[in-house]
């Protein structure tokens, strides 16, 4: 019999600890088959952050390490540039990345350093129990917003891809979501394509990946999901905000 | 023996760094130790190294970390502000048994202070820094060729306790100019690079992290295998130099530039028929605990006298060693002044009437 489905090889046959719906799983699994794919398992480090998903050093079968809140990117840069031979992805929360390691993030981004990122934004922080992230949507009730986030109190939530898709360095943008079948599928795509840049010495390659976070949401799976859809989407726009090798081609 | 060459401080740290085998180093200008990036910048690409000035110190002691982990010597320097900035950087590599040497060029605190020269980061180097249960080899030199050598043994160090190491100095030694012998590549053996990340080809993949939640107790267990490698450092690496103490009744203890000062005082001092010796503490992190408490057993040592460019920190170790056995005076100008050779010369006969 032909298998429909199997477990990628880089991801490890281990329980997750994520809750159920969560996207962080669905996104460890979309980084697994990528780096199946593109038969680079054996030369993949991954940085951790702090967060849901410090642990995903766990749950990946390559090389792994940790680095502090918001230094994964940093982190990273001395990592990427000791080994270019190796395929050095930085996987983030928006805490993470947005908040507390927003000047890493950025000086990366600029630098053109030549890793990938994948930044999980999920509009809230989940490992400390549902708090404001800097991602967290007008309106938008949290821990520490129980009124709702007021922008004109603390500001509008941070659109990252389109903050360094003002950059000239990093090489590639994409804003994606994990919420449906289709859109998994186009994540998929984003992550292997960052990837692949990676291998090709393309530069900075940056992936945003809207991401359910149901138990702090207060939701069920099924109306996270609706909820990205109706109240993400529109202020996060799905899509391309740079590909240097696309401008690369067309000239 | 070398040929001799004029150098400054803080550039014979660097040429001495890159002759340890460091080809990385990542860090963010502060004074009094600029000449260390600026001469980084021009030299590592020489050897195919990488300089990168980072947006921050945070960043820098986190690629730091990045380097380390992928089993390359690597280096950062800063000033007192600075290092603040990476205590937690330095925590995370502690807890992560990582190798790396942090150079702190220190400065006037507490605050943006000023940019004269300082010892007032004792507290700060030889309890850990950053948060938790921890500690570091901190070595103190006291001249350029001092530095120059040290930085030899603080990479070995870094890497046979994978732990990081600080390089404690103060605002003179890095500026000021003398000549040295550049130091010899070391010729230690070295433990093995079997927790290096260089990707899971043909072995396990690999993990170095801090983190420590499970099995219950993990963390306990851990820093209780971190707490035998002090224990090592602590019977293995205690450096220190004696000066004039075969006949000392007054035992002077002193590191960096305010121990050369002392030395001149200590010298003007016998001259005028006072026996009074100097004990120098090179590593501040192990301490020379039993060496001092050797001294304070002699009945002939009346008293000890501690100098500082700070307001009496290391004075602290100095009555822990002592134990209330002798007396113990204190002399230290703070803020960024370097200790008067009168002022100590009148402290040292003040001890001595
Ligand atoms: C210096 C520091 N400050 C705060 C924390 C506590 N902390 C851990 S994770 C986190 C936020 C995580 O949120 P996010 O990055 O959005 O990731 P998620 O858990 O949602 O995946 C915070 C504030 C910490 N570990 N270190
Ligand atoms: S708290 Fe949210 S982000 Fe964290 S595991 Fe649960 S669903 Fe995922």
């Amino acid at each position: 019999m032909k298998a429909v489905y199997e477990r990628p090889r880089t991801l490890r046959d281990t329980p997750m600890h994520y809750c159920p719906g969560c996207g962080h799983s669905i996104i460890h699994k979309l980084l697994s088959q990528s780096i199946d794919e593109l038969g680079i398992r054996e030369r993949t480090i991954v940085v951790a952050p702090v967060g849901c998903s410090v642990l995903i050093y766990n749950y990946l079968d390559c090389d792994g390490s940790e680095a502090a809140h918001g230094r994964a990117q940093a982190v990273a840069t001395g990592l990427k540039r000791a080994r270019p031979e190796c395929v050095v992805v930085s996987y983030q929360g928006d805490g993470d990345l947005a908040a507390i390691g927003t000047a890493e993030t950025i000086h990366a981004a600029n630098r053109g350093e030549k890793f990938s990122v994948i930044f999980v934004n999920n509009a809230i922080y989940g490992m400390t129990g549902g708090q404001m992230a800097p991602t967290t949507l007008a309106g938008q009730p949290t821990k520490t917003t129980p009124f709702g986030r007021d922008p004109k109190e603390i500001g509008p939530p941070l659109r990252m891809c389109e903050l360094l898709s003002g950059l000239e360095a990093p090489a590639y943008i994409e804003r994606v979501s994990v919420h449906d079948v289709k859109n998994v599928l186009r994540t998929k795509k984003a992550i292997k394509k960052a990837l692949k840049n990676q291998i090709e010495g393309a530069g900075y390659s940056f992936v945003e990946v809207l991401s359910m976070c149901p138990t702090n949401w207060g939701m069920t799976t099924r109306q996270a999901s609706s909820w990205i859809e109706e109240n993400m989407i529109p202020y996060y726009p799905l899509g391309v905000y740079k590909d240097r090798g696309k401008e690369r081609n067309a000239k | 023996m070398g040929e001799k060459v004029l150098m400054r401080g803080n550039e014979a740290l660097c040429e001495s760094a890159i002759i340890a085998g460091c080809r990385f180093y990542f860090g963010y200008p502060i004074t009094p130790q600029n000449e260390v990036p600026a001469y980084m910048a021009r030299r590592l690409p020489e050897v195919n190294g990488c300089f990168l000035q980072a947006e921050s110190e945070l960043s820098a002691i986190n690629m730091v970390w990045g380097a380390s982990v992928a089993g390359k010597r690597v280096m950062t320097s800063s000033s007192s502000p600075g290092i603040s900035l990476m205590q937690e950087g330095i925590s995370y590599l502690a807890g992560a048994e990582l190798p790396a040497v942090i150079v702190n060029i220190m400065r006037g605190g507490p605050g943006l202070g000023s940019i004269g020269p300082s010892q007032s980061d004792y507290f700060q180097a030889t309890r850990g820094g950053g948060h938790g249960d921890y500690r570091t080899i901190v070595l103190a030199p006291q001249s350029v060729q001092e530095i120059a050598d040290i930085m030899i043994d603080a990479f070995d160090l870094a890497d046979i306790y994978r732990n990081p190491v600080v390089v404690l100095g103060d605002g003179v030694i890095g500026q000021m100019t003398e000549p040295l012998v550049l130091p010899k590549p070391s010729t230690r053996t070295l433990p093995r690079n079997d927790w290096v990340l260089d990707g899971a080809s043909g072995r396990d993949a690999r993990v170095v992290m801090s983190l420590r939640l499970s099995p219950p107790g993990a963390l306990e267990t851990h820093n209780l295998h971190l707490k035998e490698k002090f224990c090592e450092m602590e019977r293995n690496e205690v450096r220190y130099e004696e000066y004039e103490l075969s006949d000392a009744q007054l035992v002077i203890v002193a590191f960096g530039t305010a121990a050369r000062v002392a030395r001149t005082c200590m010298q003007k001092a016998r001259g005028l028929g006072m026996k009074v010796g100097l004990l120098r503490p090179v590593t501040l992190w192990p301490f020379c605990a039993d060496a001092l408490g050797a001294l304070a057993e002699q009945r002939r040592v009346k008293a000890f006298l501690t100098v500082e460019m700070n307001l009496g920190q290391m004075l602290e170790d100095v009555r822990l060693a002592v134990l209330g056995r002798k007396d113990i005076f204190f002399y230290g100008r703070t803020g960024g002044s370097v200790p008067d050779e009168d002022e100590l010369f009148g402290k040292i006969t003040e001890v001595f009437s």
